[in-house]
């Protein structure tokens, strides 16, 4: 044998190795919190976060350093790790909640039902007062025609993708949408500007923007009913197509019934996500005080285009009205989000696993 | 439904379709042809969204008196118009670096921490968290990014100034911190959750048998994630990388409420100034005459050009793994 | 260094659920010893509790005493991750890792212990390697992903792999049940080697192959679906493929049920 494999015996015989207790590490954060603090206030860092910062550099330090004295340089190191990852979620937990809080906290000062049925209409933008009326039609008409175009192009992609694609037309549909998915708003809303307001010279208006949302939301569309309809098993439509139905009529009454659950699912996720841009409606729709409710002529606003507005403004009756317009569309796309994932659960596809 | 499948002979041509009644064809045949259609539209659309911004910005650069590539100015309301986009390549450039630099250690470690640190429970809600979180509109962001990361920061960027002030990059001469950096962070906690979200779906495939390989040779928790873990999900995160850098550069409405602009680029990534391509845009644009927004689609085709050579390199890599994957399995 | 294993009163729990209960066996080192016995019945996490990979599980929980010649395997301080390192595991399917070559396989264990020279190194990948019959095989193709080689080549190679950190104990999971039966017929000649340096446990579906390769036989059932595996009985492989104590015993091994 050589001196290798002794070395690994001899460290194998004996499976007795020296360990840290297991309230060792919560000790360790009681500690480091302490000296964080104390640290902080002897440094002057009046800021809670800058004191938890550095507690969690001590607490990483100190553990690595005790795991390293006490049970060697592997277990120290699976310490570090271990004390990493869990700073890492800490650390991006703080921001996130805080955003969270920031929008509720803040947003609940002005956010009332005058604030929901009222415009911008004639109200003085440094006093208090008005809402967002203007804003949540706008925002819902733009959303609903993005989704009344992206939709039926999007499932019918994906069905070809699917049911029939095969050879370089559906390599190459596959290919652009991935493409699509990476397409800044900023751009589609500049393509919309170039194509319809620059050369076929329309005005402003919310179905511009609508169009360039539908282009945001198409490869949405596509990605997640492709999925679905993937897991629909093929077994389902060779008992349909054995049973003499015609191909198209087993993905209208076979494989969409089936699949009908996950891409709900999907087409929600997609106009939650595009119900949060703004950049192509500062393009495209120009942005309106007051109510427009025909999406097809003249300016109109949106919520997120109106919380830029009311920041742009700069006074606290403004920013006041930017928060509660942003709890607003928070509150509209999770209640999306959590709809659309309990659809989800609820009609899982059976995908026979 | 009918199921005549009387013994004819066509039923040889196409085993599965033995059903031969013309409305069937017909009805397969439109069928067939919009579903088609869609997806030709859809690459309609990928060709006109290159082909429109090409033009404009043809005609855009064929005014700039500038050089549209280096020169430092973004001046479009005088005739002759002089522009160029060095200052917003370079801030989109710095600041996504800033927020790759930040958001991919952080969103690996919170996805090992859901995929094989935290309990059960935790894991699964902080999923779901980080999940919703992806859906919080880029606005929302901003406003937050503007009305409170900004404040916040100053007393760090003083310390920095303090301690690291000499490097040059990392002075600040006060003042709201509404610079380069701070869009780095804000565009890092804003790519995290998908970058998150992409990594710990591919660290969740990682094969159990691998895993308990790995623990059978006696190898610890780090040591199995350093093993099995990483090596096989280096190309998901690689991606997932990519696919927020992709976010990153594009980000607009965020970053136009938090970067107070000029047209320098400044020696300090702390000092406010600098500019970015989506966010140039969405701030000229309501001052922009008929040739200004002209220069602005010419900027915003070189951002369309940057983000579809990133997704298509993450793209790729996702492709290929699929058929390392397959291959291996 | 073989060593014997000496189980008393173990029982495992999924959860709440019970697995295994109350077995009692000694593992005589140098030897095979297989455990047989129908789906179910826990042999596999009888197994998985010998290198405490059980509590990898979610939920997976161990009670009773499993002494490694003198020292207890849940003794308190004692490190699950040097107990695995003593003991070494073969799995149902090949694992070797995926984006690591044939080398870096069976060097994987060694690598984690400190650091080694590469002649060193180069020097136990070679004995393992020959060891597992492997060497004549991969020995041009060292630097070749361990995931190109054909299953049994790959169960092989997780063997070197085991082998190569000289574990006391050798456990293996019904390491030939995704092998075609000349790969089998290899890996049954090369536990006959191995039992001559390792203690080697294998868990197996296949009678035949118990009687084939090991010296003791454990017979392992279950009352029912939801009620815990027990240990039936052990003994001498021919004593229980000819005439064995308990009836259940011969009833499986006569095909009439499981």
């Amino acid at each position: 044998m050589s001196t290798v494999v002794d070395k690994n015996a001899r460290h194998g015989s004996s499976l007795q190795q020296a360990r840290l207790p297991g309230w060792a590490p919560y000790a360790l954060v009681v500690v480091s919190l302490a000296l964080g603090a104390g640290i902080g206030t002897a440094l002057g860092m009046g800021n809670p976060f800058q004191m938890g910062l550095l507690a969690a550099l001590v607490f990483i330090v100190a553990s690595y350093a005790l795991g390293a004295v006490v049970e060697g340089g592997r277990q120290a190191k699976n310490r570090l790790a271990t004390s990493l990852v869990w700073v890492c979620f800490l650390l991006a937990v703080v921001p996130l909640l805080s955003l969270i809080w920031e929008t509720i906290d803040r947003g609940r000062t002005v956010l009332d039902g005058y604030f929901l049925a009222h415009s911008m209409e004639g109200v003085q933008t440094i006093l208090p007062g008005g809402g967002a009326y203007h804003a949540i039609i706008g925002t819902l008409e733009q959303v609903g025609l993005a989704a009344l175009i992206a939709v039926p192009i999007g499932l019918l992609t994906a069905i070809y993708l699917v049911e029939y694609g095969r050879g370089r037309l559906a390599k190459a549909v596959t290919f652009f949408v991935d493409v699509m998915t990476g397409i800044p708003s900023i751009v589609a809303g500049l393509f919309i500007l170039s194509f319809w307001i620059i050369i076929l010279g329309f005005s402003y208006s919310g179905f511009a923007g609508a169009m360039a949302l539908a282009i945001l939301m198409m490869p949405i569309v596509v990605r997640s009913t492709e999925e679905m309809l993937k897991l629909v098993p093929d077994e389902l439509r060779e008992a349909s197509l054995a049973l003499g139905v015609p191909k198209w009529r087993t993905i209208l009454k076979v494989v969409l019934p089936t699949a009908i659950g996950g891409i709900t699912t999907g087409v929600m996720l997609a106009v939650a996500r595009i119900a949060g841009e703004s950049a192509p409606i500062v393009l495209l729709v120009f942005g309106a005080t007051g109510i427009n409710n025909n999406p097809f002529e003249g300016a109109q606003s949106s919520l997120p285009y109106y919380i830029y507005e009311q920041w742009q403004l700069g006074n606290e009756a403004s920013f006041n009205r930017a928060w509660a317009a942003a709890l607003v569309l928070i509150a509209f796309v999770m209640i999306l989000n959590l709809v659309a994932r309990g659809i989800a659960r609820w009609k899982a596809p059976k995908s026979g696993r | 439904m009918k199921t005549d499948i009387a013994p004819t002979s066509s039923a040889a041509g196409s085993p599965p379709k033995v059903r031969t009644r013309s409305t069937g064809r017909a009805g397969d045949k439109i069928f067939l042809g919009l579903s088609r259609g869609s997806g030709i539209a859809l690459l309609v659309i990928m060709a006109a969204i290159a082909a429109f911004l090409t033009y404009r910005a043809a005609i855009a650069i064929s005014k700039d008196e500038a050089n549209f590539l280096t020169a430092f100015e973004w001046n479009t309301s005088s005739s002759p118009m002089r522009f160029g986009i060095a200052v917003l390549a370079y801030g989109t450039v710095v600041s996504s670096i800033i927020a790759m630099l930040i958001a991919v250690p952080i969103a690996v470690g919170i996805a090992l921490f859901i995929s094989h640190y935290a309990p059960r429970r935790l894991a699964t809600t902080v999923a779901y968290v980080i999940d919703l979180l992806a859906a919080v509109p880029s606005i929302v962001y901003g406003l937050w990014g503007a009305l409170f990361l900004v404040p916040h920061l100053t007393g760090l960027y003083t310390w920095f100034d303090d301690y690291l002030g000499w490097t040059g990059i990392l002075s600040y001469q006060g003042g709201a911190a509404r610079s380069l950096f701070t869009v780095g962070i804000l565009l890092a906690i804003m790519i995290l959750p998908i970058v998150t979200s992409v990594s710990r779906e591919v660290f969740r495939q990682v094969p159990k048998m691998h895993e308990e390989a790995a623990l059978a040779l006696g190898a610890t928790r780090w040591e199995v994630i350093r093993m099995a873990v990483l090596p096989f999900g280096r190309s998901g995160i690689i991606s997932a990388s990519m696919l927020g850098l992709g976010r990153a550069l594009g980000e607009t409405m965020a970053v136009a409420t938090v970067l107070s602009p000029n047209f320098l680029i400044e020696t300090s990534l702390l000092d406010p100034g600098g500019g970015t391509f989506a966010q140039n845009i969405a701030s000229r644009f309501k001052e922009a005459g008929n040739d200004g927004r002209d220069a602005l689609i010419a900027s915003g085709l070189v951002l369309f050009v940057i983000t579809l050579l990133v997704n298509g390199a993450a793209r790729m890599i996702i492709a290929r793994r699929k058929e390392y994957s397959g291959t291996a399995a | 260094m073989a060593k014997r294993i000496d189980i008393s009163g173990l029982t495992a729990y999924y959860g709440t659920h019970k697995a295994i209960e109350d077995i009692s066996m000694t593992v005589e080192p140098r030897s095979v010893t297989a455990f047989i016995g129908p789906s179910g019945c826990g042999k596999s996490t009888f197994l998985r509790t010998l290198n405490r990979m059980h509590e990898v599980t979610v939920g997976g929980r161990v009670e009773g005493k499993v002494m490694l010649d003198d020292e207890n395997l849940y003794g308190s301080g004692v490190d699950p991750v040097s107990v695995r390192r003593t003991v070494g595991m073969v799995f149902q399917r090949p694992n070797p890792f995926p984006t690591m070559s044939i080398f870096e396989n069976v060097a994987a264990g060694l690598k984690l212990n400190g650091s080694y020279k590469k002649s060193e190194l180069g020097h136990v990948v070679e004995k393992s390697l020959k060891g597992a019959n492997l060497w004549n095989e991969v020995k041009d193709r060292l630097n070749k992903p361990g995931a190109g080689l054909s299953g049994g080549q790959q169960q092989r190679l997780c063997i070197a792999r085991a082998i190569a950190v000289e574990p006391d104990v050798l456990l293996m999971d019904e390491p030939c049940s995704a092998l075609d039966p000349i790969s089998t017929l290899a890996i049954e000649d090369l536990i006959g080697e191995l039992k001559e340096r390792f203690t080697i446990v294998i868990v197996t579906h296949n009678m035949q192959q118990a009687a084939r390769v090991s010296d003791r036989t454990a017979f392992f059932n279950l009352a029912g679906v939801g009620q815990p595996g027990k240990l039936i009985e052990i003994d001498e492989t021919e004593r229980i493929f000819s005439n064995p104590s308990v009836q259940a015993t011969e009833d499986y091994i006569s095909g009439r049920f499981g």
